[in-house]
């Protein structure tokens, strides 16, 4: 058994249980939190993390950041919203296409600005996070997209028995899951985020590489834009993707995914996205005013991350233990 | 096929290279033979590893050309030199730790699309058939931290079968090995040979070249001096070849004066690292402290500093008894240590010359908190002057020095709390000849001065040449106490060798 990978599967069950521990003290608490309706109401909660999550996930393992795509989803959604409010004409599927190519183009720029002058990721993207939310005000001149722009096909992929943005989600899901595990690029990623000096001796085309990365974090972050069109029927220039990338990076952190690079997985992503989905659902029924949330996610994500270094302790020294009798 | 069998495989011709303005290699011609083990030697600095990388495509040549069985070629990029058959096994293996060992051994390849599918069964197939191959037991699911440096060179030299090369460039491999570990390498390097692949090997121990290679070719100075055959060279030759003059033989200096016991150790144990340590080192007295790579000599050392404190035993300085629990009590009490690995332990690496210098000494430059330029500055001019170290300038940082220039620092940074017992840990390792004539001189003038020194060290003739007395220690105990006259390197392996594999060894 592959000792590393027994870690990881510890550290993912760590994260399940936690899910199931959290689930059932809140469900003892408030026999609600237990419904269907409940479940529903997580479900719906996630998918834009999950799909955020996942470009940021290719990022991080990159050993890389984006701290833009909280204003990439608003600068995407924006344009897509005022596409729907004065073309009223263009069919909205073609929403996607725009909405998912200006999240491309902007993640392009990122890493073109990174790869280009050679800046750090953080700052590139901590700049690009003010200068597109900037945009989006700009172009949409301060004004919310109201509900009756946003076409009601749009609006209906959120709604019903299995809403359309869950699968969509899922799906990006699993297609990073397969680009991670099963092409040669996506090694390269890891190969990149594990270490970076190695990397363009082993052919590895650096500057392609984080191109790609953050160019597939700003098409997700751009699909996130529509779909909040989709799941909240309005888009609203501050309020849209507004500490998005927070609840991302939060997610990714905690599911498991190095912040020196080279490291993670989409199942334990997954787990992240759906641990902090059912704190952020529970909050209300707790009780626990909105002001109190952003308190509550950063203690979520220290506790998780205390967790992870004691089981990832742990996993080391059995794995010590098990080269010394070897 | 057009070559004969004495087409060389590779001949370089007039290769130069430039770096900004600085020429490090001129006008190098060298022919590598079919199956031959060949080593390049010279000081550090002196174009051989440079050389190595351009045929590695990690450098161009400014000037020059490469054929490769007497066709020219152009070997643009590291992986432009795989796909011709040469591969770079680095002194510590550029590998990629999260990765597992099969994937680390394809990344690199480009076969198939970029999205297409990865097929994993048949890679870790084929990583354990090379594995099985070199006759080593590497678990290939495994990832690659926290394989020893050993097995990942082991990796490496896979890699380099997978695609087949004719020329593998070993650059230092030995370094960070354990002897049982060189003999390993050694043996795979001369199968390897013997299936008609040319090796280069890069390496500082005259020994292991001896040991090792046919042909020898050293560098000096950017030049290629020579090209011969091992056995035509003694080793005078080779490091006068290298250095450009004879290297006076440094001899002992019996002119110091062994005084009173300046650090006394007794009883000193932390379960399984070592046990029962017991020892003295008087003033004016350099003492060697000998053994194997994981004999518990760094850990002895760093529990007498109170890096990690023992758990039990006794240590006296001076004649006191005292507890150290932490490095500044042992600084206080006139201890110094120059630890093992000074790329981890030593420097602070984006720091000036000057600031690591002065750095073990606060409250000389500091009185009150407050920086004195001016006494740090002077401080640290003193230093480079008397250890002679070569710098640009002071402010420069650290890393930019030679590895021996930037021992030279740490040394002087010791120096400079006029300590009364100094720990020296492997000081000499991975520097060049030159330097380290000059470290032996050091050493020796400062126990003259009546300093008390413990000097642990991996190379027998540095023992020998040095020490008045050499401990060894093997599997975290003291074996032997071995007075200057009766030190011999028999003598100290035989006492270094864990009695479990010493029967082996006699055998």
């Amino acid at each position: 058994m592959n000792a590393l990978r027994s870690v990881f599967l510890r550290r993912e069950a760590g994260i399940a249980v936690m899910i199931v521990l959290f689930v059932i003290a809140v469900g003892i608490a408030k026999p609600q939190f237990l419904t269907a309706n409940e479940f529903r109401i997580i479900l719906l909660l996630i998918p834009l993390i999950l799909i955020g999550a996942m470009g940021e996930m290719l990022v991080l393992v990159a050993r890389h950041v984006d701290l833009s795509i909280g204003s990439s989803q608003a600068l995407a959604a924006i344009i897509t919203g005022m596409m729907f409010k004065f073309m009223p004409g263009v069919p909205w599927p073609v929403g996607f296409v725009v909405a998912i190519g200006i999240g491309a183009a902007i993640g392009f720029a990122n890493g073109a600005l990174i790869t280009l002058f050679r800046l750090p990721a953080i700052i590139v993207t901590l700049g690009t996070l003010n200068l597109y939310r900037g945009l989006t005000f700009i172009v949409s001149n301060a004004k919310q997209i109201d509900r009756q722009y946003i076409p009601s096909d749009l609006k209906a992929m959120s709604t019903g028995p299995v809403p359309w943005i869950i699968v969509i989600a899922l799906g990006v899901a699993l297609l990073t899951y397969w680009f991670a595990n099963h092409t040669r690029v996506g090694r390269q990623v890891f190969a990149l985020g594990s270490n970076p000096v190695a990397a363009p001796l082993r052919g590895i085309r650096v500057n392609a590489v984080t191109l790609m990365v953050f160019s597939i974090s700003g098409a997700l972050a751009g699909l996130t834009g529509i779909l909040y069109a989709s799941r909240w029927g309005f888009v609203n220039p501050s309020n849209t993707g507004s500490g998005f990338e927070f609840q991302v990076i939060a997610a990714v952190v905690i599911g498991g995914v190095s912040i020196n690079g080279g490291v993670g997985s989409v199942l334990g992503v997954v787990l992240g996205v759906l641990l902090l989905g059912c704190v952020s659902a529970a909050l209300p029924l707790l009780g626990i005013p909105g002001t109190a949330q952003s308190a509550i996610y950063g203690a979520v994500i220290i506790i998780a991350l205390l967790i992870d270094r004691s089981v990832r302790q742990r996993g080391i020294a059995a794995l010590a233990a098990s080269r010394a009798r070897a | 096929m057009a070559e004969t069998p004495d087409t060389p495989l590779i001949s370089a011709r007039g290769i130069a290279k430039q770096f900004a303005a600085i020429e490090v290699l001129r006008d190098v011609d060298l022919d590598l033979r079919r199956g031959e083990i060949h080593a390049l030697l010279g000081e550090n600095g002196a174009g051989k590893s440079t050389f190595a990388k351009i045929l590695a495509g990690v450098h161009r040549p400014t000037r020059g050309s490469i054929a490769l069985n007497g066709q020219p070629v152009d070997i643009s990029s590291p992986i432009a030199a795989q796909k011709l058959g040469i591969t770079l096994i680095h002194q510590e293996p550029i590998s990629f730790p999260d990765l597992s060992v099969a994937e680390n051994l394809v990344l690199g390849r480009t076969d198939g699309a970029p999205l297409g599918r990865v097929p994993w069964t048949a890679m870790t197939r084929d990583a354990r058939r090379l594995m099985d191959l070199l006759g080593v037991r590497i678990d290939v699911t495994k990832p690659m931290r926290g394989l020893s440096i050993a097995d990942q060179q082991m990796v490496e030299i896979a890699r380099a079968l997978a695609s087949d090369s004719r020329l593998i460039i070993m650059d230092e491999p030995t370094a960070p090995l354990t002897p049982k570990e060189v003999e390993t390498l050694f043996t795979i390097a001369r199968r390897l040979r013997d299936e008609g692949r040319t090796i280069i090997f890069i390496s500082h121990r005259l020994e292991e070249v001896r040991a090792l290679c046919d042909r020898v070719t050293i560098f000096r100075d950017g030049n290629k001096i020579a090209t011969e055959d091992i056995t035509s060279l003694t080793d005078a030759d080779i490091i006068r070849l290298m250095i450009g003059r004879p290297l006076r033989e440094y001899m002992h200096k019996q002119g110091a004066t062994i005084g009173e016991v300046a650090l006394k150790v007794d009883r000193l144990t932390k379960p399984g690292l070592f046990s029962d340590i017991s020892l003295e080192v008087r003033k004016g007295e350099i003492v060697g402290l000998g053994g194997l790579v994981g004999a518990g000599r760094t850990d002895v050392a760093r529990a007498i500093f109170g890096v990690a404190p023992a758990s039990s035993g006794t240590v006296t300085v001076n004649g006191k008894a005292v507890v150290i629990s932490e490095p500044s009590q042992a600084i206080d009490l006139g201890l110094a240590f120059v630890p093992e690995d000074r790329a981890v332990a030593g420097i602070f690496r984006t720091l000036s010359v000057e600031e690591n210098i002065t750095a073990a000494v606060p409250k000389k430059i500091a009185p009150g908190g407050i920086i004195r330029r001016v006494v740090e500055k002077t401080m640290a001019q003193d230093s480079v002057k008397r250890l002679r170290i070569r710098l640009a300038s002071l402010r420069q940082p650290i890393g930019e020095l030679s590895g021996g220039n930037q021992q030279k620092a740490i040394l002087a940074r010791w120096l400079l709390t006029d300590p009364d017992v100094l720990i020296l840990d492997e000081p000499t390792r991975g520097i060049d000849i030159g330097v380290k004539a000059e470290f032996y001189e050091m050493i020796g003038e400062l126990a003259a001065s009546g300093r008390a020194i413990l000097l642990i060290s991996s190379e027998l003739p540095e023992l020998l040449a040095l020490c008045d007395r050499v401990l060894v220690m093997s599997e975290g105990r003291l074996t032997a106490d071995i007075p200057r006259a009766d030190a011999s390197q028999e003598s100290i392996m035989s006492a270094a060798v864990p009695r479990s594999a010493g029967q082996a060894v006699a055998a």
